[in-house]
């Protein structure tokens, strides 16, 4: 096949240029869940522990939420219970970048021109980085299933827990495909694909939250939103709780539609064009552009904007999910217990609400990340040279940059904390008050935030070749550090690295001033050492 | 006082020496040309200038200033065009300009539109949509339309076509009547040689020569092809002659310019038949200065003339 020519070339090509990359998630990842899966099983070692949690997990809101829905007391369906999302998370995020690194950048760099002029047919690179990315997934989930059977897991359960990994893997491989075909730059490939990503884990969240206990109190049946989520689905195939093969199918169902629907964009394209023809813009810049603060604006508006509308549509949605809580946990005595644990407060609601707002406050984080690696890509690419030669000065530039991420993220925090508070107030009454008291509670985290902006100015400072990897891996860290390190059972040092720990967990406690005072001094701290560094550094290019 | 002067500049990155104690000087009003094969050091040392990178050592001052320190105060009195401009890709072409010129402190209006014209640039159309010399046109409008002391010009005609590298160097000979202060660094000889007063070249991080391009000039020799009715002697023993060869019944030789009258005074004394004399073009000024042997044949050993000075 014409079309195809070089593929295989392009194949080894992209393994060459990511073999440290894909080996680290290709082991890793299976290592990851192998080491979560062991201090499962250190905590759960017996059928009368494992009830235990099965029953708190399927009637906790907040377990549904972050964990899914658990299919029942076996060992395997507890090592899945913990492990699944942050697994699922991991191979969706590492399968969009993957697939837009060997697809639109290669375009946007002007590399995909050099090697279409050679004998590599019109969808070679397509075709490459789908059979790299796939065969990533595919490699990474039998090795997460030989461990699986290796430590002592039943073998059918195994295959299935791994597969829908790997189907989470390939469902997003397919999304990164078509987005590459629609976005001009990679940037904007991997904003939309991670942002599905987004959707697909609250819809899924949503659904497990507002799902049906069984009658024996050990399982949840999910309700229809998590079946619109390839994550949902990885959850839908019952591992180790009677599973459903069937399920597998779906993944492969997308990943067959997403690749016929890249292939359809990417034949009536032309190399470098995204799906929408170039617009024309104003031949003079109006006068609000004419500034490093009106430049940063206009840069961040349209991806403040699509924050802003994913971040209001969830939060009203989880906002409307918490007034469910109650019934759902009511006479559930353990489940009580685990989300007051979780939540730090004694009412159910409130410390279901805090428990959103954190994952909210989490979310934000990204945006601070990839708003202030701006500065960097800018670097990468020339841009911040030609900046910097006018007459702005560096500690200004960067400046506006951490102010427009810190600013955006405190827009959204308020906002995730309002339609939360609306949606609540809206099933459960004061609809103004709760708005207004859950946008006051999301706003205690801002300093959580200020926080993130500190660790990637000083990366961006002090070693801007690592800074992009650094900054994400930063922020994953104090994902895993808050979401998985209870269950982990990793010292409270550990957990303390985190600034996301030391937020008080309002409204389910009282706010106190302290550590948000200290946060906010860290912040400064790191912030400065960021700023100077910068300054003193040399711009190569 | 020079404009720009550096003396000793040591820049290294790691391990790697980009310059290696470079001199340059640029005087007020003059069109400077910065010469060098490609990883020479002219990016380096023109970061250098703008402040970007800071030096490890040797001596910089432009306009009067230290551009490491004063940056900002000095980027007010200059301009700069990059040799791969890269732009907002959101953003169109005219709002870049105008962004620019706000940010280097205010650009001429009616010079903008003027040079908009000149260089038929479209200012409606997105930056992304920009060919590569439409982009580099981008950056030598905000430029141009920016009235300041200093220009510099980092190759910066990389892709624009012949009709438009007319009208740059229209504009850049306006530029320095006007009274301005040009660097400009290029690989096009041809625009090197109708704009710049003086041309310095460097090397592995160095200055190899520096000076008007009529001093160069003299400094290479100048090929001469002379036929005689007797056999020719003793030309090798004549001063500033070298590379006497045979070829088709012809002698073929290069003398240093000083030492041509000796030359032909002998030559006389042969019954010459046919001569011709070829002075250095430009071409071989610099691919004596730039490879490690030359690319014609005939002039081996000239590039081992390229003394320092």
């Amino acid at each position: 096949m014409n079309a195809l020519a070089g593929t295989g070339r392009l194949a080894r090509l992209a393994l060459r240029r990511d073999r440290i990359r894909l080996a680290v998630w290709v082991l890793g990842t299976p290592l990851l869940g192998l080491a979560l899966a062991g201090s499962v099983t250190g905590i759960y070692p017996d059928e009368q522990s494992r009830l235990g949690y099965a029953r708190t997990s399927a009637g906790s809101a907040v377990a549904r939420a972050f964990n899914g829905p658990v299919v029942g007391p076996d060992l395997g369906a507890v090592v899945v219970a913990e492990t699944y999302v942050t697994l699922a998370l991991l191979a969706a995020l590492l399968s969009t970048f993957a697939v837009v690194r060997h697809t639109r950048q290669n375009e946007e760099t002007g590399r995909a021109e050099l090697l279409g002029a050679a004998v590599v047919g019109r969808y070679a690179l397509l075709a490459a980085a789908l059979l790299v990315v796939a065969g990533a997934n595919v490699a990474t989930a039998a090795l997460l299933a030989a461990g699986f059977v290796a430590s002592g897991l039943p073998v059918a359960g195994s295959i299935v827990a791994a597969a829908a990994i790997g189907g989470v893997g390939l469902a997003f491989t397919a999304v990164a495909a078509v987005t590459a075909q629609l976005s001009t730059t990679s940037r904007g490939a991997n904003a939309l694909a991670a942002a599905t990503v987004g959707v697909a884990f609250l819809l899924r969240a949503v659904g497990d939250v507002l799902g049906r206990q069984s009658d024996d109190g050990l399982r949840v049946e999910s309700a229809w939103p998590s079946w619109l989520s390839p994550i949902g689905w990885g959850n839908q195939v019952r591992a180790f709780g009677g599973e459903r093969w069937w399920v597998l199918a779906l993944p492969v169902v997308l990943l067959a539609v997403g690749v016929a629907l890249a292939v359809l964009l990417a034949g009536r394209r032309d190399v470098g064009a995204g799906l929408f023809a170039a617009r024309r813009g104003p031949a003079r810049a109006p006068a609000g552009l004419l500034s490093p603060v009106g430049l940063v604006w206009r840069l961040s508006r349209g991806a403040l904007l699509g924050w802003a509308v994913g971040v209001a549509v969830l939060g009203f949605a989880m906002g409307l999910a918490a007034d469910e809580v109650n019934d759902m946990v009511g006479e559930n005595a353990a489940a009580a217990e685990a989300i007051a644990q979780l939540g730090g407060g004694a009412e159910l609601v409130d410390s279901f609400l805090a428990a959103m707002l954190g994952l909210f406050a989490l979310t934000i984080g990204a945006y601070v990340v990839q708003a202030l690696l701006r500065v960097r890509a800018d670097e990468t690419d020339g841009l911040l040279e030609e900046i910097l030669a006018t007459a702005v000065p560096r500690l200004r530039w960067l400046t506006t940059q951490i102010l427009g991420a810190v600013l955006g993220a405190a827009a959204l925090l308020l906002l995730a904390g309002a339609t939360i508070g609306l949606g609540y107030g809206v099933v459960a009454g004061d609809p103004l008050g709760r708005t207004a008291d859950l946008a006051g509670a999301a706003l205690l985290r801002l300093p959580a935030l200020l926080v993130v902006a500190g660790v990637v100015t000083v990366l961006v400072g002090l070693v801007p070749r690592g800074a992009v990897a650094a900054s994400w891996a930063a922020l994953i860290g104090f994902l895993l550090l808050g979401q998985l390190g209870a269950v982990l059972d990793l010292p409270q040092v550990a957990l303390d690295l985190s600034p996301y720990t030391h937020v008080p967990s309002v409204p389910a406690v009282d706010p106190a001033a302290l550590p948000l005072v200290l946060l906010t001094a860290v912040a400064a701290l790191l912030l400065t050492t960021g700023l100077l560094a910068f300054h003193h550094r040399d711009i190569p290019s | 006082m020079p404009v720009i002067s550096i003396a000793r500049l040591v820049k290294s990155f790691g391990a790697f020496r980009a310059l290696d104690g470079l001199d340059l000087r640029v005087e007020a009003g003059e069109v400077h040309g910065f010469l060098g094969p490609n990883g020479a050091g002219k990016s380096t040392t023109i970061r250098v200038l703008l402040g970007l990178l800071r030096r490890d050592s040797g001596e910089v001052r432009v306009l009067d200033a230290d551009p490491w320190r004063d940056a900002v105060a000095l980027h007010r009195r200059l301009a700069y065009v990059p040799g791969d401009v890269s732009l907002w890709p959101n953003l169109s072409g005219g709002e870049a300009i105008d962004l620019f010129g706000a940010l280097r402190g205010g650009l001429d209006r009616r010079r903008r539109d003027e040079l908009l014209e000149r260089f038929a640039l479209d200012p409606t159309k997105k930056c992304r949509a920009y060919s590569k010399g439409n982009r580099q046109k981008v950056a030598i409008v905000a430029a141009l339309a920016t009235p300041v002391e200093l220009y510099v010009l980092d190759e910066p005609t990389s892709g624009l076509d012949p009709l438009m590298e007319a009208v740059f160097q229209d504009e850049v000979r306006q530029l320095a009547h006007d009274g301005a202060t040009v660097l400009l660094s290029s690989h096009v000889l041809a625009e090197v040689e109708a704009l710049c007063d003086r041309v310095s070249i460097i090397r592995d991080g160095r200055t190899v020569e520096s000076g008007t391009l009529t001093d160069l000039r003299h400094l290479a020799r100048t090929t001469v092809t002379v036929q005689t009715t007797r056999p020719l002697t003793g030309v090798e023993a004549l001063p500033g002659v070298h590379e006497v060869r045979a070829v088709d019944g012809r002698t073929r030789l290069e003398v240093e310019p000083a030492h041509l009258d000796t030359l032909l005074t002998h030559l006389v004394g042969f019954g010459v038949t046919a001569l011709t004399s070829a002075p250095p073009t430009l071409e071989e000024l610099f691919l004596r200065h730039y490879g490690d042997a030359p690319a014609n044949g005939h002039r081996a050993g000239a590039s081992t003339g390229g003394s320092a000075r």
